[in-house]
């Protein structure tokens, strides 16, 4: 068990600067009005968070170069959302993606 | 998941989460150790900064001996979205306490928001914090116990990937935007769908010239700017 300065002021300084992200708009908010145009546009962030989380994971970026389809995600993803849409429930979607990718992978599809 | 918030069904809202959690964190463990970081380094990783892309991108970065100014203004690149998520989620606790928002915001991440949008949609847009901080608590613990057997077993799982646990999060994803969007019945499901798309055709565009992190802001904006007018024109 060790750890050295360099490692431990580069946890710190991380924590630091995602916690004051995640706590920072919570205190604003709390102590000031927020326009309602402003509200309004946020209430689009969960919808378009989720969806970009998503096409960030079936999708290899890569800067001066179009985005190429990650197939083995892409395609573990059609069972996964035809259980989204079957059962509504968010354990079922997770079992049954990850059985899909488990089966992907051992037989190679889509490498 | 029902409309009820209190701490225990927090904790049961937050259980089909927990697979996500388990798989990525495993999987980050494992890539921790074959870094060779040591138990205490993931550790305090896990407590002190609690992010999994960051953390899968700081290990890269200790092990190249990175400066820590870089370190850190990718890490904060990537966890940029949490602004967003944050000011978003802060909306519905301006009844809690100024401690109540600090504990929620603390740890809040992907998962947990969405699991609270979700939430809020069928609450008919109440939360609060003993339900949000149950969900948050259980999380927390299960990414740091995950992350720290994922470094005690690197040794007997060579490839992780293999057994489709990395998916968990994905599934995940996939299904809470699609609960998301069935269930918010304030928002028409066509309005829904186009920011999907325009999330898609921008996240495609900005990825072309900058990198993931910036893209995937900027396209988060860029939709919620363009649903806003699809729903002034309605």
């Amino acid at each position: 068990m060790n750890i050295n300065t360099y490692t431990l002021l580069t946890i710190l300084g991380c924590g630091l600067v995602t916690w004051l992200s995640r706590v920072i708009p919570f205190i604003l908010v709390k102590n000031f009005t927020v326009p309602r145009p402003v509200i309004r546009f946020l209430s689009f962030v969960p919808v378009a968070i989720m969806a970009a989380l998503f096409i960030e994971s079936v999708l290899s970026f890569k800067p001066g170069h179009w985005a190429t389809i990650e197939w083995p995600q892409m395609l573990a993803s059609i069972p996964a959302f035809a259980t989204a849409i079957i059962t509504k429930s968010l354990l079922m979607i997770c079992i049954v993606g990850i059985i899909s990718m488990a089966v992907i992978r051992y037989f190679n599809l889509g490498m | 998941m029902n409309t009820e918030l209190t701490f225990q069904a927090g904790i049961k809202d937050v259980i089909p989460t927990l697979l996500g959690y388990i798989g990525v964190g495993l999987a980050y463990g494992i890539v921790a150790q074959t870094s060779h970081l040591s138990l205490l380094t993931v550790a305090l990783l896990c407590l002190i900064v609690y992010a999994g892309a960051a953390q899968f991108a700081i290990t890269t970065m200790l092990v190249s001996v990175s400066p820590i100014t870089t370190i850190i203004l990718s890490v904060f690149l990537i966890n940029s979205r949490m602004i967003l998520m944050s000011t978003s989620m802060a909306q519905y606790f301006k009844q809690e306490s100024l401690k109540a928002n600090i504990a929620i915001g603390t740890l809040l991440t992907d998962e947990t928001f969405a699991l609270g949008m979700n939430k809020a949609s069928i609450t008919n847009g109440k939360l609060n914090f003993k339900w949000f901080n149950a969900t948050n608590l259980v999380a927390y613990f299960v990414w740091c116990i995950a992350c720290l057997i994922g470094v005690l077993a690197g040794n007997l799982i060579t490839d992780p990937q293999a057994l489709g646990l990395d998916f968990a999060i994905i599934s995940m994803f996939i299904g809470l935007l699609y609960l998301q969007m069935i269930s918010d019945r304030r928002r028409k499901l066509s309005i829904q769908l186009s920011v999907v798309l325009v999330v898609l055709i921008s996240f495609i565009i900005y990825g072309r010239f900058l990198n993931t992190e910036i893209s995937l802001l900027l396209s988060v904006l860029t939709a919620c700017l363009v649903g806003m007018v699809l729903e002034d024109e309605h």
